[in-house]
């Protein structure tokens, strides 16, 4: 713990880097994976293509993904853009199933209703069925965002920034207290962001508790 | 994909099949490990339905463990070797195992559980010949996404010199030689695909079809 109170500006700037190439991916990712849920929830075919592909390249081993990125987009190896494709890709194959489910589990019921009320497609998407499958797809965000805060780190390996270069300096000076005090940031970084989802997940979907 | 077909990477000491085998031996030992330890912790706090708070708890903060990390502290703490292998890789494998067995016993129909007391059983015999056997669809689900997990991270393993298909990655790193890098993340892929075809086949042979989804749209 020290390590960080004698090092913190040091620890600050691997925090703002550690953070910028978490969220933003988890924001694309997100931002892409609700129209392919709602393609692969409307289509068999769609599911039966995407959800074999998504199982497939989650298996690509993280850092395998980030040395080959740079090769595929022809970018330098340093560039941030090689961390943050590889974990747009993690988590739109993770979102991409949350939303589908979520969709699929949006009562027929209530879409015929709102059918029947004269909701065009476009509104009742994002009216009716987008807000009900929110506390699903909410809860396949918290798993993406701490499964990214942790995976930024492996960028580290090949020498980009974040916590993960605490580690693999640490590891060459033989300085336990630095890996340490990166270790320690990643897990306060995904706590906390996966309890400031919790929060807005509780805040957007109120009705989720009125049964209780 | 040239390097990954040149006969010359497929013997010896640093061949593939080698790699291959070594990656296949840091992940069963680790699945054996952890499951060990998760499934009696996941199955006992399921069947007393207590500290299900902490088990939730627990196994999110170790998801968010970075497993770089832990495997460099344990390489600083206790050498080099297959040893810090194992702890990173294990410490990944419990949460999943362990929410799974957890979530498989809870779900067990209580009816089923009373009806099991209802004729006699002890207690050891209701957690062990029902709610475990009921339990094992989830169970499984837990597993082989573990299983996925750690076959993707014992890339890692070769940063500090251990073996496995990370080698090709790493070493591929040090040489700038894509290829060789490309054929290490090819493989790992595909290990990942043959291990969970290979518990999905266990799966079958263990649970009972009794249990096994029913109509089409069956769960893979």
């Amino acid at each position: 713990m020290t390590w960080i109170f004698e090092n913190w500006e040091r620890f600050w700037e691997v925090t703002e880097v550690h953070l910028r190439l978490s969220v933003v991916p988890v924001l694309i990712g997100f931002v892409l994976s609700i129209p392919l849920g709602w393609w692969a929830n409307r289509s068999q075919t769609t599911r039966a293509v995407l959800f074999p592909l998504a199982n497939v390249l989650f298996t690509i081993p993280s850092i395998a993904l980030i040395v080959i990125t740079p090769v595929l987009l022809g970018v330098k190896i340093l560039d941030e853009i090689n961390v943050i494709v590889p974990l747009v890709v993690y988590t739109v194959a993770l979102m991409l199933r949350s939303v589908a489910d979520a969709l699929a589990a949006v009562p027929g019921n209530v879409i015929a209703a709102a059918n029947a009320m004269g909701f065009r497609p476009l509104r009742r998407f994002l009216t009716v069925d987008f807000p009900l499958a929110l506390p699903v797809t909410i809860a396949g965000l918290r798993v993406a965002t701490v499964s990214n805060i942790s995976m930024v780190s492996v960028g580290a390996l090949v020498g980009l920034g974040g916590y993960g270069q605490l580690f693999t300096e640490g590891y060459q000076t033989d300085n336990t207290p630095k890996v340490l005090a990166g270790l320690i940031g990643t897990v306060v970084l995904a706590v906390l962001a996966d309890g400031l989802l919790l929060l807005i997940g509780r805040l957007l979907t109120p009705w989720a508790r009125a049964g209780r | 994909m040239g390097w990954l077909f040149d006969p010359a990477h497929w013997s010896g000491s640093t061949g593939i099949p080698l790699r291959l085998l070594e990656h296949l031996g840091y992940t069963l030992l680790t699945m054996v490990i952890a499951a060990l330890i998760a499934i009696p912790l996941g199955a006992f706090v399921g069947h007393t339905g207590k500290g299900g708070f902490v088990i939730v708890g627990l196994s999110n903060a170790l998801r968010a463990l970075p497993t770089t990390a832990v495997l460099i502290l344990v390489v600083l703490w206790a050498g080099l070797g297959d040893f810090p292998v194992y702890v990173a890789l294990v410490l990944l494998a419990i949460p999943p195992i362990m929410a799974g067995t957890y979530a498989g016993v809870r779900a067990v129909d209580p009816a089923t559980v009373d009806a099991a007391r209802g004729v006699g059983m002890r207690e050891s015999g209701v957690l062990l010949q029902v709610e475990i056997p009921n339990a094992l669809p989830l169970i499984y689900g837990g597993f082989r996404g573990a299983a996925l997990q750690v076959v993707a991270t014992a890339t890692i393993a070769a940063y500090t010199g251990a073996g496995g298909l990370g080698r090709f990655v790493f070493d591929g790193l040090a040489l700038q030689d894509f290829g060789q890098m490309l054929a290490g993340a090819v493989l790992v892929a595909l290990l990942a695909v043959l291990v969970d075809l290979g518990f999905a086949g266990l799966q079958r042979l263990t649970v009972s079809p009794g249990l096994r989804p029913v109509g089409t749209g069956g769960k893979k």
